[in-house]
C-alpha cells in the first residue's frame, strides 16, 4: 500500500532525487509532464488543493487542511444575488444621473468640473451600489484595547451608511472574534505595558529619523538582536510597518533579470514589492507543488523570456498562514523544491509568527524544520506581540546587505521606542526569558482555544476554509447578502466578527472571517460558538455535505494513516 | 449529358502515364490537407535529460552580493536614550543638528503625558487594519483635527510616513495617466510614481518653463488624440519644501499652470508642515494659495509633530478614495492609538501657541545666516557650501569642488561630521540609495535647524564646522 501511495505521489522524492537521479527522474517527471501536458478540465484551485496527494514522507504530523466544493445550488444563487444587485446598481445610477434619487457621492469643485475626472464611472460603481449597503460592517471605530472583548463607538446612519453619526454612546464588551490578538498581547496592563510606559517617559514616542542618520536607537539594536534569537537565525532587522517591510525590501533583494515566483493568494505587500522590484512575477496556484514545480523547471530550463538568458536568481515567495483561507503553507515541501532548484526563498510570517508551532516561532517551528532552509524570513509584530512593524530575519550577510540598501533603513523613520518596546517584552515572554511560563500558557491556550474552536464550527455543519490548526477560521457565507446580514446579526449579539467579500475573496466566496485569540475563555468562545449557530440557522449557512466525523473521503484516511 | 461525355473522353484519351502523374498528384494535395501542421517549436522540444541537464547546470547568483566590511553604513551610529535636543551618539553628549524634530515636540513632557494616558487606555499595538477592528476613537479626532488644522474638508492617516505619498499617488493615478514630476523629488515620490505604472515625465528641478514646455508638449500630442486625451489624468507631483535640495516649489506659479493646462496638484509636505506659514499649515499658507486649489497635500508626521505616520488631506472627493484604493492604508495594520494621541497633543501645542512656529521661522532665518556666514568666509579656495533657502530647517553642506568621486567625497564629508561629534555636534551625511535614486543629489551634511537650538547652540555649531572644513577640506 505504502508503495502504491508514493508512486501516486507526485514528485514523491525529491528528497532522494540526488542520490539516484536516473529512477527519480523516471518516476518523478514522466509523470510530470503526463500531468501537465493534458488538456486539464478545468477545476477551482480550491478543490484541487483538497486533492492534491502531498509528500507525506516530508511531514511529521498530519497535514489537514479542506476546502469542501461549494455547493452547485449555491453558487448560482450567489451569482443571481450579484446579477440583482447589479442591476439595482445600474437602475439607482440612472436615477442618480436624473437627480430622481439623491445623490450623495461627494462632487468635484466646479472650477474643476472640465478636468479630466478623476474617477472612472465604472471605477466605483460597486463601492456605490454593492459596498454601500453593507459598509456598517466595517471601519467599526472602537475605543478599548483590542483584546478579547473591546467596547465599540456606537454609530447610526439616518442615509444608508453614506454617513455615519456617532451617538457618544459605547457598545460594551463585544466579544471580539476580529482582531490578530493571536496570544492576547493586546493588553493596557501587566509587564508589556508597564515596560512599554517606562519606555515612553524617557524616550518620546517619535524618533525624528531614518536608521542610516540619525535615528538608530538602542533599544532597536537590543530589539533586533533578540528577534534573530527568537528566529534561530544569524541576524535580523526590524522595520516601522509590516505591509513596508515587504514592498521596501523585496526590491532591494531582486532586480531585472531576477524570476519571483508568488503564491496567488500572496498579501498585495508582496505583490507590491515584487512589482517595484523590477524582476519577472510569474504566479502559483494557491499552495499547490506541482504548479511551482512546474514553473521552476520551465524557468530554469526556458530561462528568460525572448533572449533565454538563464535567470539570475529565482525567489519563492510565500506565507505561512494565509489570512483569508486559513490555509497553512506546505512548507516542507517548497523547501524541498527550493533546495532541489537552487531557488530562494521569501517566507511571509504575518500571521504565523507567535501563532503557529510549540514554541510559537511559526511555521518553521510548527514543521519542526530548520529556520536556516528558509533564506528570507520575514513577518510583522503587529499581529501575536501587539506592537507594529515588520522584521526580515536570515543570514548576516543578508541582512548587512539590507542594513546598506533597504528602502526602509534610508528612507523612513525608524521604529518608535515604545513600539519596540512592547516588541521586547512580548517576545521574551513567549520565549519564557521572563522567568516565568506565561507564553506557553498563551501558546498551549491559543492552540486549544483554535481546536476547540474549528472543531465545533464543523460539528456544526459549516463550511469551514482552512488547515486545521490554523487560529485564522473562514466561514463560508458565499451570497452578497449575508455578508451584511451576518455581521450585524453577530453585532446584535455582541460578537465582533470580521466579513469579507469581493475583491478581498474569489466573487462567489464571501466569508466571515474569526480570529481565536489565547485571551478568549472557553466561556467567551462558547458564546460566540452558540451566537454563530443561531445566525448560521438563522441565514442558512449550514452549507457543509460531509458526513460527520471528517474526513469522509477513502483516499484522505488512507493518506492519514500513512502520516501517522 | 454533355458534361459526362466529355469526362468520359478525357479519360479515355488521356495519355495512361498522365492520369497517373494526375492521381499521385491529387493524393499529394489531400495528403498535405490532412498532415499536422508544421511545428516549429517542435524542433526546440528537449528530451527530459536535456531539461535536468540544464537543471543541475544552472548556478543562480548569489542572493545578496558580497559587501565590503569597512563601508561606513553597516554599523550604524548608535543613539542611547532619547533623540532629543541633547542626544547621545556612539556614547558621546552631543547636541543635535540631525533629527528632523524642528519643534522639538519629542520629549515634550505635555506630548508624553498623552501619549502615556493613550497608552494606559488602550496599549501599544492595534492588531488590524483599519477595516477590521483597527479604527480607534484616537484615529477618527487625529483625522478630523488635522483637517480642521489645514482647513480642509477630510484628511486620512497612514500608520508610516513613507507609505503615505508612496500610496496615494497610484491611487489615483492608473497605467496610461501621465504624471509631471520635478527632478528633486524624493524616493517616496519616486516609489509612488513607480508603483501607479503611469507615465513619468521629469521637468527640471523647479523650473517652471520646463514644466510648461511639457504641459504643451502634451496639449498638443492631446489634440491628436482626443479619444485618449479625455480620460488621460494628469498630474503634476511636487515637494513644498525639498528635502533633498532645501527649497521651496514656487506653488502659486503651479496653481496657474494648473488651470491652464487642466492638471492636478499632490503637494508633499513633509518637511513644510509644521514650519511654513504663520501656523506651521506649509506651503500653501506660505505663499497665500488657497488650500482648495491643490487637490491632495500629504505630509508625515514624523517630523514635526514628532510622532510616526503620515496624512493625506484635501476635499472628500479625493481623499475619501484612499479609504478603499491606498494600499498602504487599506492593507496595513493602523497606528498605534499612542503615537495618534501624542500627534493630536503636538498639533495642540501647535495651534495653541503659533509663537512656536514663529521662534522656529526666527531660528531658522538665525541658522541659515550662521550658516551662511560659514559658506561666505570659508569660500577662499574651499569648501563647503550652503545649499537652501533661509526658511529650510533642514539645510545641505554640499562640497564646494567635487573631487570627482563620489566615495572621496563622501569621506571626506564623513571626517567633518566625525569631527564635529568629537565636539559634541551631532551631524549627519544625507543618505541615498545611490543606484536607485533617479536623480542622484550631491553628496551632503544635513543640517537640521530646530527651536530648541539656542543662539550659542548654533555658534557652537557653525564654529565647529568650519574649524573642521579648514581643517580637513583645505589641502
Amino acid at each position: 500500500m505504502t508503495e502504491s501511495a508514493t508512486s501516486k505521489l507526485l514528485n514523491g522524492d525529491i528528497c532522494h532525487r540526488t542520490s539516484n537521479g536516473k529512477k527519480a527522474s523516471k518516476n518523478g517527471f514522466v509523470k510530470d509532464h503526463s500531468l501537465f501536458e493534458q488538456p486539464q478540465k478545468y477545476r477551482r484551485p480550491r478543490d484541487k488543493n483538497q486533492n492534491v496527494p502531498h509528500n507525506s514522507s516530508l511531514y511529521k504530523k498530519p497535514f489537514v487542511e479542506s476546502f469542501e466544493e461549494t455547493p452547485l445550488w449555491v453558487a448560482v444563487l450567489t451569482y443571481m444575488g450579484y446579477g440583482i444587485l447589479t442591476i439595482f446598481g445600474y437602475l439607482r445610477d440612472f436615477l442618480r444621473h436624473w437627480n430622481i434619487e439623491k445623490c450623495h457621492v461627494a462632487r468635484e469643485r466646479d472650477e474643476q468640473k472640465d478636468f479630466v475626472p478623476l474617477y472612472q464611472d465604472f471605477e466605483n460603481f460597486y463601492t456605490r451600489n454593492l459596498y454601500m449597503r453593507i459598509r456598517d460592517n466595517w471601519n467599526r471605530p472602537i475605543c478599548s484595547v483590542p483584546g478579547a472583548k473591546v467596547d465599540l463607538v456606537e454609530r447610526v446612519t439616518r442615509d444608508y451608511n453614506w454617513t455615519f453619526e456617532h451617538t457618544g454612546k459605547v457598545v460594551k464588551d463585544i466579544i471580539n472574534m476580529g482582531s490578530y490578538n493571536y496570544l492576547g498581547f493586546a493588553e493596557n496592563t501587566g509587564a508589556c505595558a508597564d515596560a512599554a510606559l517606562e519606555v515612553t517617559k524617557m524616550y518620546g514616542a517619535g524618533v525624528g529619523s531614518t536608521r542610516c542618520e540619525m535615528g538608530n536607537l538602542d533599544i532597536h539594536e537590543e530589539m533586533e538582536q533578540l528577534v534573530a534569537r527568537f528566529l534561530g537565525v544569524e541576524s535580523a532587522m526590524a522595520f516601522g510597518m509590516g505591509f513596508a517591510t515587504n514592498s521596501m525590501n523585496i526590491p532591494a533583494l531582486m532586480g531585472k533579470g531576477c524570476l519571483i515566483l508568488s503564491d496567488e493568494l500572496n498579501h498585495t505587500s508582496l505583490v507590491l514589492g515584487a512589482r517595484l522590484s523590477g524582476s519577472t512575477i510569474r504566479v502559483f496556484k494557491h499552495n499547490n507543488m506541482q504548479s511551482l514545480e512546474k514553473l521552476l523547471r520551465d524557468a530554469i530550463v526556458h530561462g528568460q523570456p525572448r533572449t533565454h538568458r538563464p535567470w539570475k536568481k529565482i525567489l519563492i515567495v510565500v506565507e505561512g498562514i494565509y489570512s483569508m483561507e486559513g490555509s497553512i503553507v506546505r512548507l516542507p515541501e517548497v523547501i524541498a523544491l527550493k533546495k532541489r532548484y537552487k531557488a530562494y526563498l521569501y517566507l511571509d510570517e504575518a500571521h504565523s509568527i507567535g501563532a503557529l508551532g510549540p514554541n510559537g516561532r511559526g511555521v518553521v517551528d510548527y514543521f519542526g524544520l530548520d529556520s536556516k532552509d528558509v533564506d528570507i524570513m520575514m513577518g510583522t509584530f503587529t499581529k501575536s506581540f501587539g506592537a507594529a512593524g515588520g522584521y526580515i530575519g536570515g543570514k548576516k550577510e543578508l541582512i548587512d546587505y539590507l542594513r546598506r540598501h533597504s528602502h526602509s533603513a534610508m528612507y523612513a523613520t525608524s521604529m518608535s521606542p515604545p513600539v519596540a518596546q512592547q516588541i521586547i517584552t512580548s517576545m521574551k515572554i513567549i520565549m519564557g526569558e521572563d522567568g516565568t511560563t506565561l507564553g506557553a500558557d498563551r501558546l498551549r491556550q491559543l492552540s486549544q482555544n483554535t481546536t476547540y474552536f474549528r472543531r465545533s464550527l464543523h460539528e456544526m455543519g459549516f463550511i469551514i476554509y482552512g488547515n486545521e490548526d490554523s487560529p485564522v477560521v473562514p466561514l463560508m457565507l458565499y451570497m452578497p447578502a449575508k455578508i451584511g446580514a451576518f455581521g450585524r446579526e453577530m453585532l446584535k449579539r455582541n460578537i465582533g466578527t470580521v466579513v469579507v467579500g469581493f475583491p478581498a475573496t474569489p466573487i462567489i466566496e464571501s466569508r466571515a472571517r474569526f480570529c481565536v485569540s489565547a485571551a478568549h475563555t472557553r466561556e467567551m468562545l462558547d458564546t460566540a460558538l452558540e451566537a454563530i449557530s443561531e445566525v448560521g440557522d438563522l441565514l442558512q449557512l449550514k452549507y457543509s455535505r460531509r458526513e460527520q466525523p471528517l474526513p469522509s473521503l477513502g483516499w484522505m484516511s488512507e493518506e492519514s494513516l500513512l502520516q501517522d | 449529358m454533355f458534361q459526362k461525355e466529355v469526362l468520359f473522353c478525357f479519360f479515355s484519351q488521356a495519355p495512361a502515364y498522365h492520369l497517373i502523374l494526375e492521381g499521385i498528384l491529387i493524393l499529394w494535395i489531400i495528403r498535405l490537407l490532412f498532415s499536422k501542421t508544421y511545428k516549429l517549436h517542435e524542433t526546440y522540444k528537449l528530451t527530459e535529460k536535456e531539461k535536468e541537464d540544464l537543471i543541475e547546470e544552472w548556478q543562480p547568483e548569489a542572493l545578496v552580493p558580497p559587501v565590503s566590511k569597512d563601508y561606513p553604513t553597516l554599523n550604524y551610529d548608535v543613539v542611547t536614550g532619547p533623540p532629543s535636543h541633547k542626544i547621545t551618539i556612539n556614547g558621546k553628549d552631543c547636541i543635535n543638528f540631525a533629527s528632523f524634530n524642528f519643534l522639538g515636540l519629542l520629549d515634550n513632557e505635555r506630548v508624553k503625558q498623552k501619549a502615556l494616558a493613550s497608552l494606559k487606555k488602550y496599549g501599544v499595538g492595534t492588531c488590524g487594519p483599519r477595516g477590521f477592528y483597527g479604527t480607534f476613537d484616537v484615529h477618527l479626532e487625529l483625522e478630523s483635527r488635522l483637517s480642521k488644522f489645514m482647513k480642509t474638508e477630510e484628511a486620512i492617516i497612514y500608520s508610516y510616513g513613507f507609505a503615505t505619498i508612496a500610496s496615494a499617488i497610484p491611487a489615483y493615478s492608473k497605467r496610461g495617466d501621465i504624471i509631471f514630476v520635478d527632478e528633486a523629488a524624493c524616493f517616496a515620490i519616486q516609489k509612488g510614481l513607480q508603483a501607479s505604472r503611469s507615465l513619468i515625465k521629469y521637468f527640471k528641478h523647479n523650473d517652471m518653463e520646463d514644466l510648461e514646455r511639457l504641459l504643451k508638449e502634451q496639449e498638443l500630442e492631446d489634440l491628436k488624440n482626443p479619444r485618449k486625451a479625455r480620460v488621460t489624468r494628469k498630474f503634476i507631483v511636487v515637494e513644498g519644501l525639498y528635502i533633498n535640495t532645501a527649497d521651496i516649489c514656487p506653488l502659486p506659479e503651479l496653481v496657474k499652470l494648473k488651470y491652464k493646462y487642466k492638471v492636478r496638484i499632490f503637494l508633499e509636505e513633509s518637511m513644510s508642515f509644521g514650519v511654513l506659514g504663520d501656523h506651521g499649515r506649509g506651503v500653501t499658507e506660505h505663499f497665500g494659495v488657497n488650500i482648495d486649489d491643490i487637490d491632495l497635500i500629504s505630509a508625515n508626521m514624523e517630523n514635526a509633530l514628532a510622532s510616526i505616520g503620515g496624512f493625506c488631506c484635501g476635499r472628500s472627493f479625493v481623499i475619501d478614495h484612499q479609504r478603499l484604493s491606498g494600499q498602504g492604508y487599506c492593507f496595513s495594520a493602523s497606528l498605534p492609538p499612542m503615537l495618534a494621541a501624542a500627534a493630536i497633543e503636538a498639533l495642540n501645542i501647535m495651534e495653541e501657541d503659533p509663537e512656536e512656529t514663529h521662534r522656529l521661522t526666527f531660528k531658522l532665518y538665525f541658522g541659515f545666516v550662521f550658516l551662511y556666514s560659514v559658506h561666505n568666509k570659508l569660500s577662499f579656495g574651499i569648501c563647503l557650501k550652503l545649499v537652501g533657502v533661509p526658511v529650510a530647517p533642514a539645510l545641505h553642506l554640499e562640497l564646494e569642488r567635487s573631487s570627482g568621486s563620489r566615495e572621496s567625497d563622501m569621506k571626506q564629508l564623513r571626517s567633518v561630521v566625525d569631527y564635529c561629534m568629537e565636539r559634541h555636534v551631532a551631524l549627519t551625511l544625507a543618505r541615498y540609495l545611490e543606484k536607485e535614486e533617479r536623480f542622484l543629489p550631491p553628496p551632503s551634511i544635513r543640517v537640521v535647524v530646530t527651536v530648541e537650538q539656542t543662539e550659542e547652540d548654533i555658534q557652537k555649531a557653525v564654529a565647529c564646522i568650519r574649524e573642521a572644513a579648514s581643517a580637513l577640506l583645505i589641502s
